[in-house]
């Protein structure tokens, strides 16, 4: 899809879900169908990593790069420094288990906390 | 006919939420005749083993407010739950975390930190914090657990409905008392307010920005407000796009933006996040180290964005702290 459609709901899911790096790659500014399209993405970009950051998530498992369809070296290029990149960082390390007071399954709590 | 029975209790709360019932002025009198209050501590003299006493069920309805950050709130929660036919969120930190919610940027040990040790105005030479167990000659006194993690109502138990609001306004209060009363209910996990954006019914509205036009963005006492135009047309931080309606206005007719105690509307997950995204697009600036630097000077944007749904939102807590 267009990145200008990339809800910043899209890459908060992306970690809740799980995951230890989102990277989005779009077509270079001036080349969009839509005109603004990535310049949207852009803004959100720079807002989105700053307030990760405050989630406690490192900048490098967030990433925007420009990439059209026929630059496959970039593509690759761009890919592999990510990989590289993420897996130095390795898995996003999660609070352990909350120490509930009580019996746990009636509350349904699958959440962290205490460390 | 016996009157229904009804439960009003605080958990992590600043008492608004108990003001607002006080707030109903003459309202309040035909809340008290049609209902039979069976605990409600900051007003009456109930106590805890009174609730344990009445059978599983018994309570028609428990308004629950404030969000859950220590053990003794969590076992509140689960023995009116158990007690009650129906529980309503009552309020922002009980639907989605409220102010309190704010220190999920911190956890358990950072926050005793700095009250018990760190904070200019405390004086602690002995270095003491408070412990779950203490002997004393007389016995072992005991206090509740501090959690790592601020939690919402309906993070802890089932809840049925949410009274959003900070503190919800006495319109929505006597609308839901009513349904329940009348047992019209809608179905349940419904939040009882409109399920539009406040930005819909704003009088300001008409000076919202369809296209970006922000170039510069500027807290509330840099600027001098214009009372009828819309906050982000002035470059002001407004969660209305990304809040639900249903709150009257009060702020913004203070001429104060919106801050989003009410929640997104049901279509939203995240509303911090969604924010952010309206707020983007509506920045007309498109030269990369300008973007930067514009973003830069928000001081603070998942404390704004999330100013009260930072338990409710996607990832909850601030990861690792």
């Amino acid at each position: 899809m267009c990145t200008g459609r990339i809800d910043p709901q899209f890459v908060m899911k992306a970690f809740e879900s799980g995951a230890d790096g989102v990277l989005i790659l779009g077509c270079h500014p001036g080349d969009c169908h839509y005109k603004e399209g990535n310049y949207k993405a852009l803004r959100r970009f720079h807002l989105l990593k700053r307030m990760l950051k405050q989630f406690g998530i490192e900048e490098e498992r967030f990433r925007l790069d420009w990439v059209s369809a026929s630059e496959a070296e970039k593509f690759v290029e761009v890919i592999n420094d990510m990989v590289k990149k993420v897996k130095a960082l390795g898995p996003i390390k999660k609070n352990p288990p909350v120490p509930f007071s009580e019996e746990k399954a009636s509350g349904d709590i699958k959440v962290e906390a205490h460390g | 006919m016996a009157k229904p029975k009804v439960a009003f209790y605080w958990c992590a709360s600043c008492g608004g939420c108990e003001e607002s019932i006080v707030d109903l002025a003459e309202d309040i009198l035909k809340v008290v005749e049609a209902v039979e209050f069976v605990f409600w501590p900051v007003a009456m003299d109930f106590k805890v083993k009174d609730v344990e006493a009445l059978l599983d069920g018994e309570i028609a309805v428990s308004f629950i407010n404030g969000s859950i950050r220590t053990g003794e709130q969590e076992h509140m929660a689960k023995l009116l739950r158990r007690k009650s036919g129906l529980v309503v969120a009552y309020g922002a930190c009980a639907h989605i975390g409220g102010i309190p919610g704010l220190a999920n940027f911190f956890n358990h040990d950072s926050i005793f930190d700095y009250v018990y040790h760190k904070s200019p105005s405390v004086s602690n030479p002995g270095g003491v914090t408070p412990q779950l167990k203490t002997s004393v000659e007389q016995g072992e006194l005991t206090l509740p657990e501090f959690y790592d993690t601020v939690y919402t109502l309906d993070q802890v138990i089932d809840v049925d409905y949410y009274l959003p609001g900070c503190a919800p306004p006495p319109d929505l209060i006597m609308k839901a008392v009513e349904a329940i009363l009348s047992g019209n209910l809608p179905p349940k996990g419904t939040v009882l307010a409109p399920d539009k954006s406040l930005c819909d019914t704003c009088k300001r509205k008409t000076t919202k920005p369809d296209k970006a036009v922000i170039k510069e963005i500027r807290r509330v006492h840099e600027v001098l407000l214009d009372p009828e135009r819309c906050f982000l047309d002035q470059g002001v931080i407004c969660l209305g796009p990304a809040t639900r309606d249903g709150c009257g206005e009060r702020c913004i007719n203070a001429n104060m933006p919106c801050r989003g105690c009410f929640g997104p509307t049901s279509r939203v997950e995240d509303q911090g996040a969604k924010f952010l995204s309206a707020l983007a697009s509506i920045i007309d600036i498109d030269d990369e180290p300008e973007i930067e630097k514009i973003m830069n000077s928000i001081a603070d944007p998942a404390g704004i964005f999330n100013f009260y749904s930072m338990p409710a939102s996607m990832l909850r807590r601030k990861i690792s702290v």
